[in-house]
């Protein structure tokens, strides 16, 4: 019997998975540009494996080395060091787990604050609803740094800090987007089902009306974690968000500013660093949108 | 119409009056600020007068009405780190330098913004609308901060053709101004860039080419007017937003401005300070979002009886 040649021995080039993947890339390269980034971004999720240094640490003796392609520069020190001898890149890739850690945990329980508070508006109506929105609009025009800086003016920086004024800024959103979608899907048949059959509210709300709002739910956080990373940088840039001694970008490029005549690396790199980073979300997010619930575009 | 501005009108007051606990509750949080002002020898005696100097033995809800009927006249007291001189004087004082930057900001990014808006929805997917896209994508994505400290140092450092903080003539001023505007020229552009898109297919543009209007004029003249009506209101958001974006530009620049005098404030406690800013600035940004909704609404009467 002749040997039937497998089906498995395709070149590379010509696997499917492979081939539409590389349509995918041709359709959208900046899409694509956003997951590499991003894939650079999840070895920072490793940073105590990845990073050459310690960031905390700081050798007085190596102090402000310019970065390897200049003059001074050793390969020790890619990026170079700052004004307490710690090595740039090692207080990167660190920081990168401070921002995301920071941004994720706000928008998580913001997120989830609003969500309850939105479907609580949306389902009950009348005045509950009408006092939640009221303290939606006043949340959504508080103006943001100016709150997180007389927080930090009475506590001092900290994470807590920027956590709590994240959340303050971000709940609103969800909150205002669940319960518009709330008030479309109560008017559906299979609540109205549901209630006959003896659920309880709450069941209704979380296990009937939850689910259906999920979907832009996560498309809203999505859009959002560029914006958190960019307001958690800023405050920390003017000593209002995390305290000094973290490896945060903001605060790096805090530290560089005075140095930027001599020493412009230590400010450069950081603030690089979060303007890829931010960029890369933002189109994830923007990819996200369009493909997945198109009614955001407005928000 | 004008039971929507009552609405609107008592929100923000709300809103203001949300603000005002806040910053005094915050202010009272961080620990007694007579032990602030005491040198450690003082007596007990000392203390008690200062107490009661200050008005700080009274409950909390008497001192907090004390606070506003004081505020409302525009009283916040003394600062501490500038011995002798009232919180609002400073603030006063202040003031100008930041409005003169923020006014020159709008300016700056509507000049820019509107043009590339216009010529991005007219020469639509050619070079200029990707250029748009580029930077409305940068504008949001850039943090304001790093951009004031790249641009110092592209043309004041390593150029030198610009001066890098203070205050003086123009060539002071641009560079701070370029960075405050930064993010609302990628605003602004999209606005109205989709405005334009959405008015170029009306009817009348079409009539107006069939009668022989030049096309700049249909575009810039005709178009422009009926797409200027969503910017526009935009333009009174960004007002309140570029005020409390003047904080991060002031830090950068070294501006003497509100900005700048806030975030010392915040550095070295002195609460007096921190307490007039907030409020002014939470003021002025909730005045123009009432501003903008009654706009809206006025031109657009489908909002009015929401």
């Amino acid at each position: 019997m002749p040997q039937l040649t497998s089906t498995r021995t395709l070149p590379w080039y010509a696997i499917p998975w492979v081939v539409d993947g590389w349509r995918q890339v041709k359709r959208y390269p900046l899409f694509s540009l956003a997951i590499l980034i991003f894939v650079l971004v999840i070895p920072a999720m490793f940073a105590p494996w990845v990073a050459p240094h310690d960031p905390y640490l700081g050798f007085l003796s190596n102090r402000l080395t310019p970065p390897v392609w200049q003059d001074g520069g050793t390969m020790e020190h890619i990026l170079g060091t700052d004004k307490l001898g710690r090595d740039i890149l090692s207080r990167i890739i660190y920081g990168a787990r401070v921002s995301l850690t920071v941004s994720l945990i706000a928008i998580f329980v913001g997120g989830i604050i609003g969500t309850v508070l939105g479907l609580i508006s949306g389902y009950f109506g009348g005045k509950t609803d009408a006092v939640i929105m009221r303290l939606v609009d006043i949340s959504l025009s508080l103006p943001t740094i100016l709150l997180a800086l007389v927080l930090v003016a009475a506590v001092g920086p900290s994470f807590g800090v920027v956590i709590t004024v994240l959340i303050v800024l971000l709940w609103a959103r969800y909150a205002r987007l669940t319960r518009g979608e709330t008030l479309a899907i109560k008017e559906l048949d299979f609540i109205a089902r549901g209630r006959v059959a003896g659920a309880s509210h709450t069941r209704i709300m979380f296990k009937y009306i939850f689910p259906n709002v999920f979907n832009s739910l996560v498309v809203l956080a999505t859009l959002q974690v560029g914006y958190v990373i960019l307001l958690e940088s800023t405050l920390s840039f003017l000593g209002a968000g995390l305290p000094r001694a973290e490896p945060a970008w903001g605060v790096m490029v805090a530290d560089g500013r005075e140095l930027i005549v001599t020493a412009w690396w230590v400010s450069m790199f950081p603030g690089l660093a979060i303007m890829l980073t931010v960029l890369a979300l933002n189109l994830i997010g923007d990819w996200l949108r369009d493909h997945l619930d198109p009614k955001l575009r407005n928000l | 119409m004008q039971r929507f501005i009552a609405v609107r009108v008592l929100q923000s007051l709300m809103a203001i009056l949300v603000m005002s606990v806040i910053v005094f509750g915050l202010a009272r949080i961080s620990g007694n600020p007579i032990d602030v002002m005491l040198p450690i020898e003082a007596e007990q005696e000392d203390y008690d007068r200062l107490t009661k100097y200050w008005g700080l033995d009274k409950p909390l809800h008497e001192q907090y009405v004390v606070f506003v009927t004081k505020a409302i006249q525009g009283d916040f007291g003394q600062s501490l780190k500038y011995q002798g001189q009232s919180a609002m004087a400073l603030v006063m004082e202040r003031l100008p330098a930041t409005l003169e930057l923020a006014g020159f900001a709008l300016l700056i990014s509507a000049i820019i913004a509107v043009p590339i808006g216009v010529l991005a929805a007219v020469a639509k997917d050619t070079g200029w609308d990707a250029a748009a896209k580029v930077v409305a994508l940068l504008g949001q994505s850039l943090p304001v901060f790093w951009l004031g400290i790249v641009l110092m140092w592209i043309f004041a450092v390593w150029l030198g053709w610009l001066p890098s903080s203070g205050r003086g003539g123009l060539q002071h001023l641009i560079l701070p101004a370029i960075t405050l505007g930064w993010f609302q020229v990628a605003a602004i552009m999209r606005l109205v860039r989709s405005s334009m898109l959405e008015v170029l297919d009306s009817e009348f543009v079409k009539l107006a080419r069939i009668k022989g209007i030049p096309e700049w004029k249909v575009v810039w003249k005709h178009c422009l007017r009926n797409a200027g009506i969503a910017p526009l209101t935009f333009f009174a958001i960004i007002a309140g937003v570029l005020l409390t974006g003047t904080v991060v530009t002031e830090t950068v620049f070294t501006w003497p401005g509100l900005g700048l005098l806030v975030v010392d404030a915040v550095r070295s406690r002195d609460f007096q300070v921190v307490q007039a800013v907030v409020i002014i600035f939470a003021f002025i940004f909730i005045l123009c979002n009432l501003l903008v909704d009654v706009l809206y609404a006025y031109i657009d009467p489908r909002i009015r009886y929401q």
